[in-house]
């Protein structure tokens, strides 16, 4: 997540103190990502270097400094928020190589390992889900990072349930060659 | 805190036990349930989840008692449905059980108020009373504007509260629902299954069954079917606290 850009957006808001910002960043985020101050006026250090904000008082430190946007902030935000994140290429995702691998372990029930996997993440939804039932009710914010997360989860799940029909399927159908899945997604360019 | 797996508890709304179905007969014989054991409390909503086929269908119609089981027993706030009379088992739907279906079944000639009253109508409460807790049931659903409106006039989320108000309404303890938030858009439906879990929290035991993991993630419980067979259930998750940023890092 791009601390820099979040931060330039509470500040075209208006010109803000470091502590401020931390506050409002936590609140702007559903207070699911944590900052700590440092962090705050490190990043808020490098902003003023790239000409991207700037602060009241150059002969103040800590907090009783105030930050504002610049125009070159104003534009990097306006660029920040059109341009699509990477995600091109499918990340080496964990879960999906914890499936591929249990595919080939000999002894290794792959239904049961995506069982295990898939009650968990449900157990992770339904906590997510809370949330929603709960603070995220009056908290747009949370709401939003809230359903993101319930999404991501369900797409995880949803492979699960493809993985596993696919698994099913190739056990019952009559051998074939062994292909080789590792070269297979180096040439889908996984990110290492 | 521990809770009761599937298997039992001492103040069931709905126990299933060993509950096994089978249609046809012979090498044409096919097995929809196996073995299902099921515990529901009051308060508490259960989501059945399993792909197309898996029983889960087939496991809401015979806790409804709209099937009987080929093997097992089946009890409804402590009474076994087994050897229940014909006109004993329709009470208990119309009294203590309330249908939630995907395509919401409300009359089309009648009001929403008139849906809603219309299970205590037909078990023989007076009009004017069944109207009022059918109208309570609209309030509670946030619908009650809505009480004269006929089911083609309203949107597909109303119709749904509607649907749901009919089977809350008057003193149901057992609320059962097939892939209840229909054709809805995924806000919608979660409003739709956080109405099913207010219900549950006024003291309501509910079965929801559903392939949607994102709907299901609203019950207290998941239990996923396979085959006619009960394959895992999630245990208690920690609260949603779990997932907001711990203290140290403040």
């Amino acid at each position: 997540m791009s601390v820099p850009h979040v931060l330039l957006a509470l500040l075209a808001e208006g010109p803000k103190y470091g502590l401020q910002l931390r506050e409002e960043f936590e609140a702007g985020t559903g207070e699911v990502w944590p900052l700590n101050v440092g962090q705050v006026y490190k990043t808020l250090g490098r902003l003023e270097r790239d000409g991207l904000a700037e602060s009241d008082d150059a002969g103040q430190e800590g907090p009783q400094k105030r930050f504002r946007i610049t125009v070159d902030g104003r534009q990097a935000l306006a660029d920040w928020l059109r341009t699509p994140p990477d995600l091109t290429s499918p990340p080496r995702d964990e879960l999906v190589m914890k499936v591929l691998v249990a595919a080939r372990v000999p002894g290794t029930d792959a239904h049961e390992v995506i069982q295990e996997h898939r009650l968990y993440l449900l157990e992770l939804m339904q906590q997510w889900t809370r949330l929603k039932e709960g603070e995220a009710r009056d908290d747009l914010s949370l709401a939003l990072v809230v359903d993101a997360e319930i999404f991501r989860l369900d797409a995880v799940i949803r492979w699960l349930d493809a993985a596993d029909v696919r698994l099913a399927r190739a056990a019952a159908a009559p051998p074939r060659p062994a292909a080789a899945p590792v070269p297979q997604l180096r040439r889908l360019g996984a990110r290492r | 805190m521990s809770r009761p797996g599937p298997g039992g508890s001492a103040v069931s709304v709905l126990e299933l036990r060993g509950v096994s179905k089978t249609y046809g007969q012979g090498p044409a014989a096919v097995r929809a349930l196996a073995g299902v054991d099921l515990s529901v409390r009051a308060g508490e909503m259960v989501a059945v989840m399993g792909p197309s086929g898996s029983g889960k269908s087939t496991l809401l119609t015979i806790a409804g008692s709209l099937e009987d089981p080929t093997s097992g027993d089946v009890l409804v706030c402590g009474m076994a449905l087994a050897g229940m009379p014909r006109k004993r088992k329709a009470r208990l739907r119309r009294r203590v059980i309330g249908y939630v279906f995907q395509d919401f079944n409300l009359l089309p000639g009648l009001t929403a108020a008139e849906n809603a009253a219309l299970p205590l109508e037909l078990d023989g409460v007076p009009v004017p009373k069944a109207r009022a807790a059918g109208l309570a049931a609209l309030e509670s659903l946030g619908v009650a504007d809505r009480a004269s409106w006929f089911p083609d006039q309203l949107s597909g989320g109303e119709r749904q509260r509607a649907a749901i108000a009919r089977a809350v309404v008057g003193d149901r303890r057992l609320l059962l629902a097939d892939e209840p938030s229909g054709a809805l858009d995924s806000v919608n439906a979660g409003e739709v299954m956080r109405l099913l879990h207010e219900a549950c929290q006024r003291g309501m035991a509910a079965v929801v069954v559903t392939h949607d993991a994102q709907l299901a993630a609203w019950a207290d419980r998941i239990v996923l079917l396979r085959d006619g067979r009960m394959t895992g259930h999630t245990t208690r998750p920690p609260g949603p606290e779990s997932l907001l940023m711990p203290e140290e890092t403040r």
